[in-house]
């Protein structure tokens, strides 16, 4: 899953279908509107009898629907939300735009809401990021990055913020999710299982210590 | 004899059995073994476990990492396909719209049934559990006794390979030396809760789980298990012996590729099928038992779902295994002159009394697992231990407000990842505000692993207003009628989920654990629906009287002598213990008494 991130992945013809298929639906709703749209993706799920061995990517079931500027500042994002550090990589160099990508192109039901939160959040973050600095998110420095998500991670946003408080918990909950179910993530936050073994020792010595077993 | 297309059945059975799962591998199994000529008809497509399951791949590895979506409801590696509590094409219907009267319904439709999709806990039903009229005055008394059903008990045990400990419990009853392989260490939350659980009088104990911890003993369990039978004991010695122990990784539900987790394929359909007396007819939707002039079923009317055409299988005695409800459904929809209220219903039962398990939860953070030394807490894939309910003396009579009483089953360790292991990670650490940064690093190594919780299963008892119906309209996509249903929580339900809450939360304190939720007045919002915890049973109820019961103690019903039902449909309540084990010990006992009847000429 550590595939890098960029535009696209699948391949040229199929892209190009997908493209075309978007923005006709976009020009028919909002010509001047240059998001993807936010209403519900119609596409087909993977069915209830799936390839279950099988391992896939974002986009191999379903298109992923960002536009390039949309991924800018999911990539963005999901860097200030989860940086690299000397342990371990960032949330993006792990692929996980990609799964918010796939998340909200989803064609279930229950990813339609977080769709639309999270297109109008990318497209508030942005607007936020012009009119405070100039620039959009993807281009301001760490700190300016920084200090327009500590506004939206506050316990208790302004009234006219909320919806976008409510965005940016949901997208942080989405990318430490799509970050610490990859092997990487999973080392960094202390999961060492998935390793098939002949026995089953319990837990060792230090960790019965640890809490007064020993 | 093996897995065949419609144009193979042969002209007649001795036994034809609708469902293989845990009721209908039993049957079959036992069947076969001594020589019957058996078929089952499966709803749905054959599934190979060896080859299908997903055992090590990570969430990263599937679409939206995993998550339950509608055509995957328990997530996307749970081993279950085609099946949900809704599926395309084949609804069912609630009487109420009221929330606390819904009933959901979970069907499983693939080879080997719900047995795919099991935690594998495996706890017998008690001596008290048998007769919880003559203990509380309420329900009925089954017309079996827990020393009737004890020897199939440890038969099954044998047979599937079980773990655990005997601990002499009141009612939670141990199983006969010999008969268990080894419990696994407990994890430091088990063993934590070990401690001080016992300051608020929660025992925990190692669980029973149908989970190898050894390889089975392949030289002496088959003479045990069929004496005098070299065939049968050296087919199911080669069968123990091409399943492996437990490779303490990966969750039990995503099924078990190296056999050392029991499904009814794994143990019972493959023994039976290399016997030579079994056919199995994959997706097959018995719609119909036939009946004769003399009023003895005759087989199955089938729906082909490949070709949407009909057919019949044909033999000498009929099983209903296909879960408690289907069955029912079967049972409903076979109507006759004879029958006119549907099959085996002239007590007007069929349907009636419908259980399920009590269950609700609570969790809490525990702080003295934070900062813990990092260790893999796989383990066999669930739980290796439990609460059991030892409060006996204090509800001895219902003195608590509800027969019965509840185990608890755990959450705990430091599982796999998935997408909501941080959910909520501020409240529980007591931060203001969202995490990001550096910060949610550094925090979500401490969060992580910290989580323990309780799931309480608990006793119910029948009542009048938990049944089913055929819906007087809607049908299946196969023009089946379909089921509705009525759902009722008495006052007995209420106070014991009220009690669960309670002790739970007592217990997760005596941990020092955070517990995030508050004290919930609104209990029924807090216990899950019926028919969610998928232990749902009942609806053609054994008994001792043929005006009150649908079935004798051999699951064979009364008015028709060549039907029996063989899955959760007989169970006159539920006890506070998982079904899944009673099915099959049931399904052995009534497969005895089958042959018995057949050698006697009464069938």
């Amino acid at each position: 899953m550590s595939t890098p991130d960029d535009f696209p992945r699948m391949d040229r013809r199929k892209a190009l279908q997908w493209m075309l298929s978007a923005t006709a639906t976009m020009a028919v709703r909002d010509p001047h509107l240059l998001a993807a749209d936010a209403a519900p993706v119609k596409a087909q799920g993977y069915g209830p009898d799936p390839v279950m061995v099988k391992v896939y990517k974002p986009g191999d079931v379903w298109p992923l629907t960002l536009t390039e500027p949309q991924r800018r500042t999911t990539r963005a994002l999901c860097d200030v939300i989860i940086p690299a550090d000397n342990a371990s990589p960032s949330a993006s160099a792990l692929g996980v735009p990609d799964f918010i990508d796939e998340w909200i192109s989803s064609p279930y039901p229950a990813q339609a809401g977080d769709r639309r939160l999270i297109l109008e959040g990318l497209q508030w973050i942005d607007t936020e990021s012009s009119t405070r600095f100039g620039k959009a998110f993807a281009d301001l420095s760490l700190e300016q990055q920084t200090a327009i998500c500590a506004d939206l991670a506050v316990a208790k946003p302004p009234p006219g913020c909320k919806k976008y408080a409510a965005f940016f918990k949901r997208f942080r909950d989405l990318t430490a999710g799509g970050y610490y179910t990859t092997p990487e993530g999973m080392k960094a936050i202390g999961y060492v299982g998935n390793m098939p073994s002949g026995t089953f020792e319990g837990p060792p010595i230090e960790a019965l210590k640890h809490v007064g077993l020993a | 004899m093996p897995i065949i297309t419609a144009d193979k059945l042969q002209d007649s059975y001795d036994v034809v059995i609708v469902g293989s799962g845990a009721g209908g591998g039993q049957t079959a199994y036992t069947l076969t073994m001594e020589g019957l000529k058996v078929l089952i008809l499966e709803a749905g497509r054959s599934f190979d476990v060896q080859s299908e399951v997903a055992m090590l791949q990570l969430p990263s590895q599937a679409p939206l990492r995993g998550e339950k979506t509608p055509d995957k409801q328990y997530g996307f590696h749970d081993c279950s396909i085609n099946s949900g509590w809704d599926i395309p094409g084949e609804p069912y219907t609630n009487a109420s719209k009221e929330p606390e009267s819904q009933f959901r319904w979970w069907r499983q439709r693939m080879m080997g049934g719900r047995t795919n999709h099991w935690g594998r806990i495996t706890l017998r039903n008690g001596p008290y559990d048998f007769k919880p009229r003559t203990r509380y005055g309420i329900g009925f008394d089954w017309p079996i006794s827990y020393d009737d059903i004890a020897p199939y008990y440890d038969k099954v045990e044998m047979l599937i390979g079980v773990f655990g400990t005997n601990e002499g419990l009141e009612n939670s009853p141990d199983s006969s030396p010999g008969v268990l392989q080894p419990a696994p260490k407990l994890r430091v939350g088990e063993l934590y809760a070990q401690k001080h659980g016992k300051k608020v009088g929660a025992q925990v104990v190692s669980i029973h789980r149908a989970v190898l911890t050894k390889p089975q003993d392949a030289e002496t369990l088959p003479a045990k298990l069929h004496p005098g039978n070299a065939k049968a004991q050296s087919i199911l010695a080669d069968s123990m012996r091409t399943r492996s122990p437990c490779f303490w990784a990966t969750d039990c539900h995503r099924g078990c590729s190296i056999r050392a987790n029991y499904d009814s394929q794994t143990v019972h359909l493959r023994p039976a099928l290399a016997t030579g007396n079994l056919d199995i007819l994959p997706n097959a939707m018995a719609r119909e038992v036939t009946l004769d002039k003399q009023g003895r079923a005759t087989g199955i009317t089938f729906i082909n779902k490949k070709d949407g055409s009909e057919g019949h299988a044909k033999g000498r005695a009929v099983v209903l295994a296909a879960s408690s409800q289907e069955s029912v459904r079967l049972l409903l929809n076979s109507k006759s002159a004879a029958f006119p209220q549907g099959l085996a219903n002239s007590s007007g039962k069929v349907g009636k009394y419908i259980t399920d398990s009590v269950s609700s939860s609570l969790s809490a953070h525990i702080p003295a697992f934070e900062g813990m030394p990092i260790h893999n807490e796989d383990g066999a894939g669930g739980p290796h231990a439990y609460v059991p309910w030892t409060l006996h003396s204090k509800n001895g009579k219902g003195e608590l407000g509800f027969p019965g009483g509840y185990h608890l089953e755990f959450t705990t360790g430091r599982q796999m990842p998935s997408l909501t292991t941080l959910n909520g990670i501020e409240s529980r650490l007591g931060h203001e505000g969202v995490l990001f940064g550096a910060k949610l690093k550094e925090e979500a190594r401490r969060y992580y692993g910290c989580h323990l919780g309780f799931g309480a299963q608990g006793t119910m008892l029948p009542n009048d207003g938990s049944f089913c119906e055929l819906d007087p309209e809607l049908k299946d996509q196969w023009g089946i009628p379909v089921l509705r249903f009525h759902w009722k929580w008495t006052d007995f339900e209420l106070n014991q989920a009220r009690h669960q809450q309670q002790h739970i939360r007592e217990i997760l304190e005596a941990m020092g654990g955070k517990v995030s939720a508050k004290p919930d007045t609104d209990i029924a919002r807090l216990l899950k629906k019926g028919g969610e915890v998928i232990h749902e049973v009942g609806g053609a109820i054994m008994g001792s009287d043929r005006e009150t019961s649908v079935t004798n103690q051999w699951s064979q019903t009364w008015d028709v002598k060549n039907l029996f039902m063989a899955d959760g449909a007989p169970f006159a309540s539920t006890a506070d213990k998982n079904p899944t084990l009673t099915i099959m010990a049931l399904a052995w006992r009534m497969a005895d008494h089958l042959m018995d009847e057949m050698k006697k000429g009464n069938i």
